[in-house]
């Protein structure tokens, strides 16, 4: 059992925010101690670049930024370490793909994705069949929130070259059925390209990319207690190999002539430039602090703060909740609007108690669309979460009612 | 206390004024805040001669402070001269709301301000 007023001790925003009741983690996580001590040693004792310096702290840092590369191909179950890119961001992983597929798509080549994306699984697909003239697909979701499996599996045929979704919806909840989602798509085209984005899932529940069947996984650093400016892409190695380098430039050649220049292999093809080293090294914590708290505890406390808060909120009159009922079906996330009362005003009276809620689309506009509602207010929750917290912004919705009631 | 609520703004908010539709008006506008969903519009009938708002009526939907701001703004406007309206500025709308607001709540506050004078841009 993980008991979040522990947790809350490890994190030192905490003592500085003294009654914070923070319930924006989907948006950005909060980051412990040991993340920022080991972003700070990269810096304080080793900080030379690295792969290039025949010295002890190039050596050194070299060996520290890779070995996160281990860790993170152990924590999802890559096949190795080469599969894993380090990127910006999610929304860079998915951009880099976007690119690289993006190159060999011809007209009659179709994209399918799903109406619950977040804006960087959306845009860069829409963007990329645009500029193409190829069908572009999105698939609906039913009345609970969940994706519709019948109508994303009639869209798919011959022409799909890549499909896109989301592992858990950012506003929500919703834990999509991924490994048997991804068998029914490769039945119908075994030779579509399936990415499925982690950003809401990686920090969250135990991921296994083989076992799910993907082609490319993505997520972010600061949304699983690492720094921010990190991403990861995963992609099956044959893949990133036949992929087109993203950016060209230093650290990602073998050798470069005059009139051409050969790249290295996946994935450093795809790391131009100095990368986030601090960043990157402070990731390997993040990855160490969850592995020891573990995955299936982690999703526990998230399945219990999320069961309690469901419960709460159900009980205030006015508010609607969007998205899976049933906590095992959801990720630690509730978007919800009360009758009457903008998300905006909802999330500035809340803040006067310290209580961090989002307000808006959330990055996923077409979504909000789709549900007829301009926004929504978001209350997230992670391992640092308590019921207190929970109590905090039941207490705080209250007030929100009495003061336009 | 959460002085952005305050009795004034909450009460524009609950009991907009100047709410609806006018039958013959002289110039109207619109504009919307995507990232929030907020909508409005304005109508305004103007005396032509005296370069006057005689009249004016808004509908929208939004948040506490663009329809309160919206609401407080229709009663400033009538009877006021063109001109003076034209040279209204931001700060004059902080003033009326008698409020601070943050970076991110501050375009809610002007979204008022900013059809108004998208409608007198509407004038011939």
């Amino acid at each position: 059992m993980i008991d979040g007023n522990q947790i809350k001790k490890d994190f030192p925003i905490y003592r500085h925010q003294p009654n914070l009741v923070y319930l924006d983690t989907t948006a950005t996580s909060l980051k412990p101690q040991q993340v920022i001590d080991k972003e700070n040693e990269y810096y304080t004792k080793y900080s030379a670049n690295i792969f290039r310096g025949i010295y002890k702290i190039s050596e050194k840092a070299t060996e520290e930024y890779e070995r996160v590369r281990e860790k993170i191909a152990h924590f999802i179950g890559a096949k190795s370490a080469g599969e894993i890119v380090f990127v910006r961001n999610a929304t860079e992983a998915i951009n880099l793909v976007a690119a690289g597929v993006g190159k060999t798509l011809k007209t009659g080549d179709e994209i399918v994705t799903t109406i619950m994306e977040h804006h960087s699984n959306f845009v860069p697909w829409q963007q990329r069949a645009l500029k193409k003239h190829i069908a572009y697909h999105v698939s609906r979701i039913t009345s609970e929130g969940k994706l519709d499996e019948k109508d994303l599996l009639g869209k798919i045929n011959n022409k799909t070259r890549m499909v896109a979704f989301t592992h858990v919806s950012n506003v929500l909840g919703t834990i999509n059925p991924v490994k048997t989602l991804i068998k029914k798509i490769k039945a119908k085209n075994p030779h579509c390209l399936i990415l499925v984005d982690g950003a809401q899932a990686a920090a969250h529940f135990k991921i296994d990319v083989r076992d799910l069947g993907c082609d490319f996984y993505v997520f972010s650093s600061h949304k699983m207690l690492g720094p921010t400016g990190v991403g990861v892409l995963w992609g099956r190695y044959e893949l990133l190999d036949n992929m087109n380098p993203y950016q060209y430039g230093g650290e990602m050649i073998s050798a470069v002539y005059v009139d051409r220049t050969e790249f290295k292999d996946p994935p450093h093809k795809f790391e131009a430039g100095t990368p986030h080293i601090a960043g990157v090294i402070g990731l390997g914590a993040a990855i160490d602090y969850l592995r020891v708290l573990g995955m299936d505890k982690v999703r526990q406390h998230e399945i219990e703060m999320t069961s309690y808060a469901l419960k709460l909120l159900r009980s205030l009159k006015g508010l609607k909740i969007y998205g899976p009922q049933n906590p095992e079906n959801r990720g630690g996330v509730i978007a919800f609007t009360i009758e009457r009362i903008h998300a905006h005003d909802i999330a500035q009276i809340l803040d006067s108690n310290n209580i961090c809620i989002r307000a808006g689309h959330h990055c996923a506009m077409p979504l909000h669309l789709s549900l007829d509602v301009a926004s929504t207010a978001r209350a997230s929750f992670y391992v640092y979460t308590t019921k207190e917290d929970i109590d905090a912004l039941v207490k705080g919705l209250k007030r929100v009612q009495e003061i336009f009631a | 206390m959460d002085d952005l609520y305050r009795e004034q703004i909450l009460d524009h908010y609950k009991h907009p004024r100047n709410f609806g539709e006018l039958d013959h008006p002289s110039v109207a506008s619109s504009d919307n805040l995507v990232s929030c969903g907020d909508q409005l519009s304005m109508q305004l009938l103007i005396e032509a001669k005296k370069q006057i708002v005689t009249d004016i009526r808004f509908q929208g939907i939004g948040c506490a402070i663009s329809m309160s701001s919206a609401s407080m703004l229709t009663e400033v406007v009538k009877g006021k001269k063109i001109h003076d309206l034209q040279t209204l500025t931001k700060d004059d709308i902080l003033k009326m709301l008698g409020v601070k607001l943050t970076p991110t709540r501050l375009k809610c506050a002007l979204l008022s301000l900013e059809v108004l004078h998208k409608a007198l841009n509407n004038m011939k």
